[in-house]
Order: C-alpha cells, then sequence, then structure tokens
C-alpha cells in the first residue's frame, strides 16, 4: 500500500508545494480584494476519511467549494473551501454587492459566477506555480462551484484514492483575512488530493527517492 | 421528542448497529449512499455508508468492507443476525447518491453517485430485502439519521430543509 512509502522526507517535500502553490494563490487572491490575506504554513497529513473532514470543519459544516480535477503528468483532485460567511464577504467585495448571501435561495447568477472566477483565478495560480516548480505539465478541470456540506463536497475528492486506501495524504493550506478574528470555523483552505498513483510521479521529477 | 438515546455515528465508509432508544446517523452524503437495514419488531437498525458500487473496483491487499456495497450489504446482514434478526424480516431506506457536481467530460468517477444507488439497489434485490422509502440522486448533500423505534428516516440538507421518509 503506497501509505507505507511514505517518509517524513517526502512531506517535507510537500508541503514545499503546498507553500508555493499557495503562496501564489493567496497572493492573487489578495490583489483581487485589495485586501490582507494571512497563509498559514502549510499541513501535509496522511488521515483517514474521517479525519479529513475534520480538517474541514466538520462533514456538516456548510461552505462554498470549488472542486476541480487535475490532469496530465499528476493527476488528483483540488478543493477550494471557504466557509460561507467568508465567501459571501469576498464576493461583496468583488461584485461590489452588500445584499449577496449564498445563504438565501436564490443566489444571483453574478456572485456565483464570480465565485467560480474566483476559484479559477486561485486554483490557476496555485497549480501554475505548481507545474514551474516541479516542471510537469498539470491541467486542471473547468472548476465547479457547489454551496453545501463540506463531506458531501470532499467526499467525492475521495472516491479516486479510496480504490486503493482508506486513508488520504492531504496538503492542506489555511487562509485568514488579516482584520478578521481568527478561530477554527473561518479559514478557508486549500486541499490537494494527489491521486495516489501521481506521488511517485512528483518525487520523481523533484528528485527524491 | 423523548430523545432519551444516544446518536451512534457512522463514519465514512464505515458501519454500525443502532437499538432503540438510540439512533443512527451519518453526516455529509454526497454521492456515498447510506443505507438503513431495520426490523420494525425488535427495533434494530444497522447503517452502512457506502463509498463505492463494488469491491472489484479495489485495489488494495486489504479491504474495508463497508466502503462497497457488494461486501457491506452482506456482512450488515450477517451482524443483524447475530443480534438474532432473520435476513427476511430486513426492510431497507437508502439516501444518498448525488451528483455533486457537474462536468462535461465523461469520466465514470464523476457518475459515481447514480452508480453506487444502482448498486446498492442491485444488492438489496439479490438479498430480497424490501426498499420501503429512498430519497436518491439530485446534487445535494445529505445528513442522515435513522430511529429504530419509529421507523423513520430523517434527512437534513443545506437547500432543501429536512424531511422524513
Amino acid at each position: 500500500m503506497y501509505e507505507k512509502k511514505i517518509t517524513s522526507m517526502h512531506l517535507d517535500v510537500l508541503k514545499e508545494i503546498g507553500n508555493i502553490g499557495a503562496a501564489h494563490a493567496a497572493t492573487a487572491l489578495s490583489t483581487l480584494l485589495n485586501k490582507k490575506i494571512d497563509m498559514r504554513v502549510p499541513k501535509v497529513e496522511m488521515v483517514s476519511f474521517d479525519d479529513m473532514m475534520d480538517l474541514a470543519g466538520g462533514a456538516e459544516n456548510v461552505v462554498a467549494g470549488i472542486y476541480l480535477r487535475i490532469e496530465g503528468e499528476v493527476t488528483g483532485s483540488m478543493f477550494f473551501v471557504l466557509p460561507i460567511e467568508q465567501a459571501n464577504r469576498f464576493i461583496r467585495r468583488l461584485i461590489q454587492d452588500d445584499s449577496f448571501d449564498f445563504q438565501t435561495g436564490a443566489v444571483s447568477e453574478m456572485g456565483a459566477s464570480a465565485m467560480q472566477e474566483l476559484g479559477n483565478i486561485l486554483s490557476g495560480s496555485y497549480l501554475s506555480a505548481l507545474s514551474d516548480f516541479t516542471r510537469m505539465k498539470i491541467y486542471p478541470t473547468v472548476p465547479a462551484l457547489s454551496i453545501d456540506m463540506v463531506g458531501a463536497i470532499i467526499s467525492f475528492g475521495l472516491v479516486e484514492v479510496s480504490h486503493i486506501s482508506d486513508y488520504v495524504i492531504v496538503i492542506d493550506t489555511a487562509i485568514n483575512e488579516e482584520d478578521v478574528p481568527n478561530s477554527e470555523s473561518v479559514k478557508g483552505h486549500f486541499f490537494l488530493l494527489p491521486d495516489p498513483e501521481s506521488f511517485e510521479a512528483i518525487f520523481q521529477a523533484l528528485g527524491v527517492q | 421528542m423523548l430523545g432519551q438515546g444516544q446518536v451512534v455515528k457512522v463514519g465514512i465508509a464505515d458501519m454500525n448497529i443502532a437499538k432503540t432508544p438510540n439512533t443512527i446517523r451519518t453526516s455529509g452524503l454526497g454521492s456515498c449512499v447510506g443505507v438503513v437495514l431495520y426490523d420494525e419488531r425488535s427495533k434494530i437498525a444497522g447503517m452502512i455508508h457506502v463509498m463505492l458500487p463494488d469491491s472489484s473496483l479495489g485495489r488494495s491487499e486489504s479491504i474495508n468492507i463497508a466502503k462497497f456495497a457488494d461486501t457491506g450489504i452482506p456482512a450488515m446482514i450477517e451482524q443483524l443476525k447475530l443480534e438474532g434478526i432473520q435476513p427476511f424480516k430486513l426492510r431497507a431506506k437508502i439516501a444518498g447518491g448525488a451528483q455533486m457536481f457537474q462536468f462535461s467530460s465523461g469520466r465514470d468517477t464523476m457518475r459515481i453517485g447514480p452508480r453506487n444507488v444502482e448498486a446498492v439497489k442491485e444488492y438489496l434485490k439479490k438479498f430480497s430485502i424490501p426498499i420501503v422509502s429512498e430519497d436518491t440522486g439530485g446534487s445535494s448533500g445529505r445528513t442522515i439519521e435513522f430511529n429504530p423505534a419509529t421507523g423513520m428516516l430523517n434527512i437534513r440538507t443545506v437547500n432543501q430543509g429536512v424531511r422524513d421518509i
């Protein structure tokens, strides 16, 4: 099983990937919103599926989730997950409409499309940084948006891994707005879940045995 | 509700049993399917959180039987037998199998929700367990809780409210 071959050096390499990718994405976000965005030191962990949900605030936590598949020399799933209040703040700022709310029944098309575009830009900057760093070809699919329980959203990205294992290696970078009080529940996350077959390719590209 | 009981939790690719006055629940079902097998008279219920349709899709040496429809359902039937419930008394309620995201690409993984539902139905049929009610498909996540005392399955969604089936 793939989880046995991963050493702490491998985890450090993956951490660096999270660092580089998320730093670019956070910069893009900060520029878009004209606002300071804090990025945490990435966590790389091998977790059970249930623990994965806890990382994202618990399976029932309602979020705005952007999901995309990664194709190319590395394959995997990527999520950009924002607590609803944070997503609301970002979109209100972007479309300059203070009444926008993801939790009202009919979300305006403008707001939903802004959120999708936000996901597009951020995942694009994350992945292009990753591609530059590893010199591997990476093609993201068009991101899809869902406002729902985080468990329902993320379990979708676990399907590939679940064929092979009951554990997943997650590269998790939390982001936070500087002027908003810090708490576990208001953090946004980038989750990168490479498919099990892709780790070998990543390590090889970076010259790690 | 005089809910004096406790809530038995079922994780992802997990299964468990609850007896009245306890209830049993699983949270955040997306493409996964929650399968409840219960006996109305003895007020015992088992719940499986199915993630994949078939264990032949598994590529690891050891498999987690609760993860697949084809292994989870018979395993739960066996567990309920140990509780003294004859398989012919069992009834089923199922929920989940949503398609959380719409993609144009035809990858099989993208259709995992509907495939899980089909597989669950196939295996319930194989063991002659009637499905009393279901809430499957759509594009919403679900949290479900079954009460063995009443035989009702409570389904909570973010966008479509709460209902009992």
